[in-house]
C-alpha cells in the first residue's frame, strides 16, 4: 500500500443500524409518508400500451401485478439486501417458498444437490421427499464433514445447501471451506442463515452466493408474520461452465432473455422472479411485509438482548442439577466453538438445545409445565419457546431419520425470548421441578 | 454478441434483440471500471423499438477480451473501429461519466460518422481524487466503496430501486469489483485524469448533442456539465433533481423518456 492510502477515506454509505430503519425507502417519493405505505393492490396502473409491453419485456422497471412484485415488498427486499451486502432479492410467503424457489431457478430435473443432513424438518422432507418427485435428486452429507461434500458432487450437481448452523443440533457448517469445494466444482453455495440474521453473520463474505431466510424468524421478530426471502450475493459467475443454460443462454421461458449477460450480479433473482414467481406465485402479502419491516426496525437491538439472555440460559443449565448436558457454540467445549468465534462474531445465537435428565418422559413433564414459555413449533419470537423436537417438529421422523438429524429423546430445544432473564429461569424451574417427578404432575 | 476488434473479442449486449443491420445503431458507452450492465433500462427499450443496440465492455472490462485501453483517445480510436468492424457507416453515441470524454473525443475525431451524441454525467474533464485513484491502482476494494459512495445519490443511498428487489450500490460495487480492479478502474480513472482535450474537442462538436445532468451528483457536478454543455453548439441539457451520478439507474425512466425523444427526433428508428 502506498502513503496515499493511509490517508482513509472512509466511504459514507450508511452503516447496519441506520440500513435496517431506512434501506429501501425514500419518503419524498411516496407523499412525504415517514413509514412505509402498505400498497394494498393487486395491479398497477400503466402509462399507455407501449409502457405496459415494456414492463412485461423488462425494457424498464416497475410493477405490474402483486404476485411478481409490489413496492411495499420491493422496501422489504432491498432492506434486506442492503443488510446483508447483496445485489438483489426476492421476497415470499414464507421460508420454504424460498427454499423452493432458490431450487427451482437453479435445477432442472435430473439435477442434483448436495446439501447438509442437520436442517429444519420442513427443509428435510422438501429434499427428501419432495424435490425427487420433480426430479431433482440430493445427497445428504453431516454437516462437520467438509470433505464428504466435496466427495459428494456430481457431474450434475447445481449447488449446496446448508444451515449455517445446524437444527436443532448446533453443528457448525466451516462455510469458508464448503464455499470452496462448491466454487472448485463451479456451482454455488447456498445458506439458510435463519437463526443468524445479518446481524450475526453475513454469509457473503465467507463465501456464500445466495442466502436466504425464513423472515418468519428473528428477521420479523414477533412471531405475527410468515414471509421469507432469498438473497443474491451477486459475485457467482453462471458463465463459467455449462451448468446453468436457463441463466446463460437466450432462454425461450422469458422471450428469449439471457438473465446473466443482460443482469449479472442479480441474474439469480430477476431470474427467480420473471419465472419462479411468476409461474408457482408464492408472493408476500404487503400487510405480512410491513410486518417484517417493523420487526427489522429493531434487529441489532432485539438480537443483542437475544444473545445476552441466551448465554446466561447456557450458564444456568450448564450448572443445572436436572440438564445432562447443553448445546450452544457458546460453550468452550462445543465441537465447533473456535470457529463460531470466527462466523458469528457479533453473538453466537439464541437456539440452546439441552438434554434432560430423566429422558422422554422428564421432557414432557417439564414443556407441559412451564407457564412463562410457549410450547409451539416457532423459533426466533421475541418470546421465549420451547419444544422437544422428537415429540414435536421431527416427529413424522422415523428412529433412523431422526439419529441421522443429530437428535435424541432427552433433547428439550429453546429459542430464548427478550424477557426477563430472572422470568425465564423461574419458570424453568417449575419445569424442572415437575420433570424430576415425572409421573406425579405430568398430565401425560 | 460477441465480435471482434484489432483481434480482440468485444462482447456487446444487443439488448436483447438479435442484432440487425438494418436499423440504426446506437452505441452505449460505460464509466469507469463499469460494464454494459449499467445500460440494462435503456437498451433493451431501444433495441424494441427500431434501433440496433450495441451496449459495450470496453475491452479488458466485463466479458470483453484484451486489455483496457490507457487512454481516453485510444478509446475514442475504438469505437470508431468497433462502427467499422459492425459495418456500419454511422451511429449515435451515448456515453456515461468516462464515457462521455470517450464519445465526445471520438465525434471530434469522427464527425461524419457520428449522428447524435447523449451525455449522462459528463464534463469535460474529470480530474481524480488523489486518494481515490491510488487506491484504484493498488488494487484496493476500498476503491470501489469510495466510488459507490460518491456515486451515488439518495436513491442509491437509501434505496428504490426501479426494478423491484433490486439494490443499488452493492450491484455497483459488484459490477465494479468483477474484474481486477487496478486492471479496470485503476487504468480507467488515470486515463480520465490524464485527458485534457474534452473542452476543445466540445467545440468541435456540431451534431444535435444532449446532457443529462443531475443535483446530487458529486463525481461530474451539474456545473461541470454545464461548462461543457455550453461549447457544444445547441446542445440540449436536462437537469435531474434529487439524483447523483448514476443516473441512468437510479432515475432510469426520467433518463430514458429524455433519450428517447432525443434520439427519436434527430435519428429516427426503422419502422416507427
Ligand atoms: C432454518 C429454517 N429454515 C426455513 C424454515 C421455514 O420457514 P417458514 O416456516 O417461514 O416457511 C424454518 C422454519 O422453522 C427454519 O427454522
Amino acid at each position: 500500500m502506498s502513503d496515499k492510502t493511509k490517508k482513509g477515506t472512509e466511504a459514507k454509505t450508511y452503516k447496519f443500524d441506520t440500513l435496517s430503519l431506512h434501506a429501501g425507502y425514500q419518503p419524498h417519493k411516496n407523499a412525504g409518508s415517514r413509514q412505509v405505505p402498505i400498497y394494498q393492490t393487486t395491479s398497477y396502473l400503466f402509462d399507455d400500451v407501449d409502457h405496459a409491453a415494456a414492463l412485461f419485456n423488462l425494457e424498464r422497471g416497475g410493477h405490474i401485478y402483486s404476485r411478481i412484485s409490489n413496492p411495499t415488498v420491493g422496501v422489504l427486499e432491498e432492506r434486506v439486501a442492503s443488510l446483508e451486502g447483496g445485489t438483489a432479492a426476492l421476497a415470499t410467503s414464507s421460508g420454504m417458498s424460498a427454499i423452493f424457489l432458490t431450487v427451482m431457478t437453479l435445477c432442472e430435473a435430473g439435477d442434483h444437490l448436495v446439501v447438509s443432513s442437520q436442517l429444519y424438518g420442513g427443509t428435510v422432507n422438501l429434499f427428501r421427499l419432495t424435490l425427487p418427485k420433480f426430479g431433482i435428486k440430493c445427497t445428504f452429507v453431516k454437516p462437520r464433514d467438509t470433505e464428504g461434500f466435496k466427495k459428494a458432487i456430481q457431474k450434475n450437481t447445481k449447488g449446496i445447501f446448508g444451515e449455517l448452523v445446524g437444527n436443532p443440533g448446533n453443528e457448525i457448517m466451516n462455510m469458508p471451506e464448503i464455499a470452496k469445494i462448491a466454487h472448485d466444482a463451479g456451482i454455488p453455495l447456498i445458506v439458510d442463515a435463519t437463526y443468524q440474521t445479518p446481524y450475526l453473520c453475513k454469509p457473503f463474505e465467507h463465501g456464500a452466493d445466495i442466502v436466504i431466510h425464513s423472515l418468519t424468524k428473528w428477521m420479523a421478530g414477533h412471531g405475527s408474520s410468515m414471509a421469507g426471502i432469498l438473497v443474491e450475493g451477486g459475485k457467482f459467475d453462471w458463465m463459467q461452465n455449462d451448468k446453468f443454460p436457463t441463466m446463460t443462454k437466450p432462454y425461450e421461458g422469458y422471450h428469449g432473455l439471457s438473465f446473466a449477460e443482460e443482469f449479472g450480479p442479480t441474474a439469480f433473482t430477476m431470474k427467480a422472479r420473471a419465472e419462479g414467481m411468476r409461474d408457482f406465485g408464492p408472493c408476500l402479502s404487503p400487510q405480512n411485509a410491513w410486518n417484517v419491516l417493523q420487526g427489522i426496525e429493531t434487529l441489532s437491538v432485539r438480537m443483542k438482548k437475544h444473545c445476552s439472555n441466551a448465554e446466561e440460559m447456557v450458564k444456568y443449565l450448564l450448572g443445572h442439577e436436572s440438564v445432562a448436558w447443553v448445546s450452544h457454540p457458546s460453550v468452550p467445549d462445543h465441537p465447533d466453538h473456535e470457529l463460531a468465534k470466527k462466523l458469528l462474531p457479533n453473538g453466537r445465537g439464541s437456539m440452546i438445545a439441552f438434554g434432560i435428565k430423566g429422558g422422554k418422559d422428564a421432557g414432557v413433564a417439564f414443556i407441559n409445565n412451564v407457564k412463562l414459555a410457549s410450547h409451539l413449533a416457532n423459533v426466533g419470537d421475541t418470546r421465549t419457546l420451547v419444544i422437544h423436537p422428537a415429540s414435536g417438529t421431527h416427529s413424522q421422523m422415523d428412529e433412523a431419520t431422526l439419529k441421522f438429524a443429530g437428535l435424541s429423546h432427552d433433547m428439550i430445544r429453546l429459542s430464548v425470548g427478550i424477557e426477563d432473564i430472572d422470568d425465564i429461569k423461574n419458570d424453568f424451574e417449575v419445569g424442572f421441578r415437575a420433570a424430576r417427578k415425572p409421573r406425579l404432575v405430568s398430565n401425560q | 454478441m460477441k465480435f471482434k476488434v484489432n483481434n480482440e473479442e468485444v462482447f456487446a449486449s444487443t439488448g436483447g434483440r438479435p442484432f440487425d443491420k438494418n436499423k440504426p445503431l446506437i452505441i452505449f458507452v460505460h464509466g469507469s471500471g463499469l460494464t454494459h450492465m449499467t445500460w440494462v433500462l435503456q437498451t433493451r427499450y431501444f433495441a424494441f423499438h427500431g434501433y440496433s443496440v450495441l451496449a459495450l465492455d470496453m475491452p479488458g472490462h466485463g466479458l470483453s477480451g484484451g486489455k483496457s485501453l490507457k487512454s481516453i483517445e485510444d478509446m475514442a480510436d475504438w469505437i470508431n473501429s468497433v462502427i467499422d468492424a459492425v459495418g456500419y457507416k454511422e451511429a449515435s453515441l451515448v456515453g456515461h461519466s468516462q464515457g462521455c470524454l470517450v464519445t465526445i473525443e471520438c465525434t471530434s475525431r469522427y464527425p461524419d460518422k457520428i449522428k447524435t451524441l447523449s451525455l449522462m454525467g459528463g464534463a469535460g474533464a474529470i480530474p481524480m481524487n488523489a486518494e481515490l485513484l491510488s487506491l484504484a491502482e493498488n488494487n484496493d476494494p476500498k476503491a470501489v466503496d469510495l466510488m459507490m459512495d460518491w456515486a451515488h445519490g439518495p436513491a442509491g443511498h437509501f434505496g428504490g430501486h426501479p426494478v423491484p428487489g433490486l439494490y443499488h450500490i452493492n450491484t455497483g460495487g459488484m459490477l465494479a469489483k468483477s474484474r481486477t480492479i487496478k486492471d479496470t478502474l485503476g487504468v480507467d480513472f488515470r486515463a480520465c485524469d490524464n485527458y485534457k482535450n474534452g473542452f476543445e474537442a466540445a467545440k468541435k462538436i456540431k451534431i444535435p448533442t444532449l446532457s443529462i445532468l443531475a443535483t446530487d451528483d458529486k463525481m461530474c457536478p451539474v456545473k461541470e456539465g454545464k461548462k461543457l454543455a455550453d461549447l457544444i453548439e445547441g446542445s440540449k441539457v436536462d437537469i435531474i433533481d434529487n439524483c447523483g451520478h448514476m443516473m441512468l439507474l437510479e432515475e432510469a425512466d426520467r433518463v430514458l423518456k429524455v433519450l428517447k425523444k432525443f434520439i427519436t427526433t434527430h435519428y429516427p428508428p426503422l419502422n416507427t
